[in-house]
């Protein structure tokens, strides 16, 4: 019956298929039009405001308050905003680099765009509590921008993120937020499937391999098929997203984001 | 006996593990693509963007009573402008929203139309506000401003994740795979409606401080 399909239509079928599977991951890739630098550190000063040394002088600050609180404080300058407003490329650079941890999405993105005499606080959605707009908005409006009208990039930059940890400390300190343990270990529950499935496989699998061996009844011993997860990419879904991927500077010297996300908090100011 | 059954069985055990060596392949083959599940995936998805998108126009709704008793301490006068935002929010929050907004076009039109509205007439509020230096640096008005402008801010990033998420879920119902799937395991899966831009309804209403 096949036969009589040409081979032109079911080509065409075919490549249909593929062409719907595919559409899904084209609608996600066009909404990233925008470039942003990589995420090499916790000061990612890419339009050049600072010397090595005040580079370094702010990293560490940043890191000793992640390090005591999880939360996840990034410095940004960028030459331009690539034609968007500051607050669209903040949301979708934070976004991009996914800052703050997975669970309670405890990142704040200070970003500086010299070209356009923006800055903006990006607050991530754990964190807004917290940090809150109109706070954003008074370090902006008193901290950094004053400083930044005068050409004193280094000054405004470390009262903003003076600022920013001092709000997110008394915070943490108030609602005794403790020290989150680093997302690194692998999520309980996901090794506990992991390992049922595997346990699963091998009795299925040794209980074959018997029954091939008495040998004529091949075909009905082997009624369990395991079919991938429900997680929409298969096998590899369900296990790549967050749980394994959530260190937060666990290596030596690397920093990546710890997989949190915003919704747009904070305040921009302009000078 | 062994002998004998085995025999017997032979020829319909051979066409069984051939029809289930189809659906097997089948399966495999339409959650390899991940298509069975992903049409209510990307529907739940939608749907919580959506909500998120309701939320925030919520929270803009709130704000606006406190920001209309600020303003009024400083300029009485303005009281077009004033009535204005008030209506239009009142107006805005008497749009019922439900579940089926989002795939009817009408109601949505409504909704949508009524929070632009609500969009313009807060924008007319806050140019007037110039006109005011006292008001301009009273501190609760501010404050109030500074949160106009994150809840706008907020809008339109839920209203960006709102049409990411419709655009992928219409997509996988009006595409092949999804489309049949669609159609056999999930008959009240219907597309969505989404935004259209008006002007500058993406961007927050211009505030200067």
């Amino acid at each position: 019956m096949s036969r009589n399909i040409p081979v032109r239509v079911r080509l065409a079928l075919a490549l249909a298929v593929i062409a719907a599977c595919l559409a899904v991951y084209a609608v996600g890739a066009l909404a990233a039009e925008l470039s942003f630098p990589t995420l090499t550190g916790r000061v990612v000063d890419v339009a050049g405001l600072l010397t090595p040394d005040q580079r370094h002088a702010l990293e560490v600050k940043l890191k000793a308050h992640e390090d005591k609180t999880s939360d996840q404080v990034v410095v940004a300058t960028v030459p331009n905003l690539q034609g968007t407003t500051i607050e669209d490329y903040a949301n979708r650079l934070f976004r991009a680099w996914r800052l703050g941890q997975a669970k309670t999405n405890n990142g704040v993105l200070l970003l500086v765009a010299p070209q356009e005499r923006k800055v903006r606080i990006e607050v991530g959605y754990g964190l807004e509590g917290a940090l809150t707009d109109a706070q954003s908005r008074t370090i902006t409006a008193s901290a950094i921008t004053p400083r930044f009208k005068t050409g004193d990039w280094f000054g405004g930059l470390d009262a903003g993120v003076d600022g920013i940890l001092a709000i997110l400390s008394r915070d943490a300190q108030e609602w005794q937020r403790a020290p989150q343990p680093k997302d690194d270990a692998a999520d309980p529950m996901q090794v506990a499937i992991f390992v049922i499935l595997l346990l699963i496989v091998v009795v299925v699998a040794w209980r074959m391999a018997r029954l091939g061996n008495r040998g004529g009844r091949g075909g009905r011993g082997g009624g369990i098929v395991i079919l991938p997860g429900p997680g929409s990419g298969g096998w590899g879904g369900g296990f790549s997203d967050g749980g394994f991927g959530g260190s937060s500077g666990g290596f030596d010297g690397g920093f990546s984001g710890g997989g949190g996300s915003s919704g747009g908090g904070g305040a921009s100011d302009g000078w | 006996m062994t002998t004998l059954t085995a025999g017997a069985q032979r020829q319909p055990s051979a066409a069984r593990l051939l029809g289930l060596f189809s659906i097997v392949l089948v399966a495999i083959g339409l959650s390899g693509c991940g298509a069975i599940n992903r049409v209510p995936t990307l529907q739940e998805q939608a749907k919580s963007s959506w909500s998120e998108v309701q939320n925030q126009y919520q929270r803009r709704a709130d704000l606006i009573p406190n920001l209309v008793e600020t303003v009024k301490g400083y300029a009485q006068q303005e009281k077009d402008v004033l009535i204005g935002v008030t209506e239009a929010r009142a107006k805005a929050s008497s749009v019922k929203v439900d579940a089926s907004t989002v795939s009817d076009p009408q109601k949505f039109k409504e909704y949508q139309d009524a929070q632009n509205q609500l969009s313009g007439a807060l924008g007319r509020l806050l140019v007037t506000v110039e006109k005011y230096p006292d008001l301009k640096s009273n501190q609760n008005f501010l404050a109030l401003q500074s949160q106009l402008e994150g809840t706008e801010n907020r809008i339109a990033v839920a209203r960006r994740d709102y049409i990411t998420a419709v655009q992928a879920y219409n997509t996988e119902v009006r595409t092949i795979p999804g489309r049949w799937i669609a159609a056999f395991l999930y008959p009240d899966a219907k597309p969505m409606e989404t935004f259209t831009a008006t002007p500058n309804a993406d961007r927050p209403p211009n505030v200067k401080f």
